[in-house]
């Protein structure tokens, strides 16, 4: 996220720059010297926009925001989202209905027991639970997809019920996350 | 294991590491002694010849026991009037003579006869001109004439297998020669690829590829690697299965919630949905005279085989014993459905006779998924996993024949036999 950050910051001082290089260009010679008449332009006056990396301010990525938690794990054969995970899917709903330019996916997986495409319906069966419960906080389901990644990838490639308790899980991603 | 004769063949690879390599582990409880003589003439073609190749895949099968001979001088050739009484005093029920001849023209012309000495008559024999690439592929044609002669069913040589290998993180779809020989990759990616199924031309394969962080279904055109999106709705989009007559394809989607079946087009055209049910449905599959489409439910409380009529309509549920009954296939006659049960922690292959509803499981692995049927219906090709490792299997329909295919490395699993190519 630094790095697209950083991207978009580069991306847009290039866009600055080449303003800056063109506007000469398209004004009429004749219009110099009333230009300079002018104070100097509207362009050096306004507050620059402040990037700051320095502090945690994307709250997706601050490890002390609950917004940087992106899993839910479930029981055996369960899909309904254990209580202690309300507080994670409240805070999520919260962010999209503040941001509805913001898109989220929603990956539900399963673990490896049993065949892989109805593994891909029981992953399919929690990230749909998850989406559920965030339309009904009041988020609108364009901004929602959910989906399912079977037994394909498993967050622990064990095989003890640990590792499957880790992998019945669904993964919460936004926009520009994948 | 019961079944294992105390032979094991290792028939390693010949090239690089692509390669399956194919153990046999169980063969039948009567095989036919059959003599194949060397094709007089055939070092010239190089390689591993005709006999050698022919001789596996014969051996493999389980219903051959191939006699060991020794050293004939002159080498007889399919022009040699046979002996009967000579044959018979060698106990061999069957023998096959054969040569290779160079042409003039830089091809090569394979020619051989098979004799059936028990009832003393000639069973008829072909003459095949090739190139030296083509050496395996008439092997495998020269092993299909004599299986078929022999058992009274097409032979499945000639046929090739689908599969993916995972190693480390990279997913490859592979086609191979029903031996394992011969790999090559379809498709190579860092995100999952399953689901693999043939188009019944055995031109193309539709399959899911997660590479868009999501399931979504291609179909893949393997002679120029053309490939499409078949379905990428939102949501997920899996298990496509072909109508026999190739012109549609049935999906599973979640675009409406949930994971439900669809039918469409080969191309991806004129959607429709055709279950309805707040459960799980799906792992499609049609019945090989597209009358009915079998699936995976789990609408009465545990995942069970049902299947209904191809055009929409009730689902009749079809297993019912244990709580874990998945992945349908029929066989090519359409009489017995092959599927992955549940036994305790154990997932084994099993077979239902549709008629009279007799089941039986046919392996004692406890990982097995994906069962595919060869095309002529005798035998199931299986993922499994042998010492925490995927490798493919493959089990006859009577559960006595067995077969091993593993990669050197990496996990192999998602099996798909492919159709008979005339």
């Amino acid at each position: 996220m630094r790095i697209i950050t950083l991207i978009v910051a580069a991306a847009s001082f290039g866009l600055l720059l080449s303003a800056c290089t063109t506007t000469p260009e398209s004004q009429a010679p004749a219009k110099v010297e009333e230009r300079a008449a002018k104070p100097p332009s509207a362009v050096d006056t306004k507050p620059i926009a402040s990037v700051d990396l320095t502090k945690g301010a994307n709250p997706l990525k601050d490890p002390n925001n609950i917004l940087s938690k992106r899993s839910i794990f479930y029981d055996y054969d369960k899909f309904d989202v254990r209580a202690e995970y309300r507080g994670l899917v409240e805070a999520h709903a919260k962010y999209l209905r503040d941001n509805p330019g913001m898109r989220m996916l929603i990956q539900g997986n399963a673990d490896e027991r049993g065949s892989r495409e109805y593994n891909i319906g029981l992953g399919q069966r929690r990230s749909d639970g998850v989406k559920k419960m965030m339309t009904l906080l009041g988020v609108r389901d364009n901004q929602i997809e959910s989906v399912s990644l079977g037994e394909e990838k498993p967050m622990d490639d064990g095989h003890s019920e640990a590792a499957w308790a880790k992998n019945r899980r669904s993964d919460i991603l936004y926009s520009g996350e994948y | 294991m019961r079944f294992l004769l105390g032979v094991t063949f290792l028939l390693a690879a010949a090239s690089a590491g692509a390669q399956l390599a194919i153990e046999i582990t169980g063969a039948g409880a009567q095989r036919i002694p059959l003599a194949v003589l060397p094709f007089a003439g055939e070092g010239g073609l190089g390689g591993q010849g005709i006999t050698a190749v022919a001789r596996a895949d014969l051996e493999r099968s389980g219903l051959f026991r191939i006699l060991e001979m020794p050293p004939l001088s002159p080498l007889p050739t399919e022009a040699t009037p046979i002996n009967y009484a000579e044959w018979r005093s060698r106990l061999a029920d069957a023998v096959v003579f054969g040569s290779v001849a160079s042409r003039p023209d830089g091809r090569f012309e394979v020619r051989f006869r098979l004799f059936d000495v028990v009832k003393q008559v000639p069973l008829g024999g072909i003459a095949y001109t090739l190139t030296r690439e083509q050496a395996r592929a008439t092997a495998h044609r020269v092993a299909d004439f004599i299986y078929e002669k022999l058992t009274g069913e097409k032979g499945v040589f000639s046929t090739r297998i689908a599969y993916v290998v995972k190693r480390g993180t990279r997913f490859e779809l592979q086609i191979a020669d029903a031996d394992g020989v011969g790999a090559e990759t379809a498709l190579a990616s860092f995100e999952p690829i399953l689901s693999p199924a043939w188009s019944p031309d055995g031109r193309r394969l539709a399959y899911v590829s997660m590479e868009a962080k999501k399931p979504v279904v291609y179909v893949h055109s393997l002679l120029d690697g053309k490939r499409y999106v078949a379905a990428n709705f939102r949501g997920s989009n899996s298990a496509p299965a072909w109508s026999p007559d190739g012109s549609k394809l049935a999906v599973t989607l979640s675009r409406e919630g949930g994971s439900q079946i669809f039918l469409m087009n080969a191309d991806g055209s004129s959607l429709r949905r055709i279950t309805s049910s707040s459960a799980i449905d799906t792992e499609p599959r049609f019945s090989p005279d597209g009358r009915w489409l079998y699936f995976t439910s789990d609408r009465g409380g545990s995942p069970q085989v049902y299947r209904m009529p191809a055009s929409g309509g009730e689902p009749q549920r079809i297993t019912f014993d244990g709580s874990y009954n998945v992945t349908p296939r029929l066989s090519p006659d359409g009489k017995t459905l092959a599927y992955i049960t549940r036994n305790g922690s154990k997932f084994q292959v099993a077979m239902l006779d549709l008629a009279n509803r007799q089941g039986q499981v046919l392996t004692e692995s406890d990982r097995d998924e994906s069962p595919s049927f060869s095309p002529n219906g005798r035998m199931i090709l299986h993922a499994t996993v042998l010492n925490g490792r995927g490798v493919l299997s493959a089990v006859s329909a009577d559960g006595r024949v067995k077969q091993r295919l593993s990669a050197t490395a990496g996990d192999v699993r998602e099996p798909a036999w492919g159709p008979f190519i005339e």
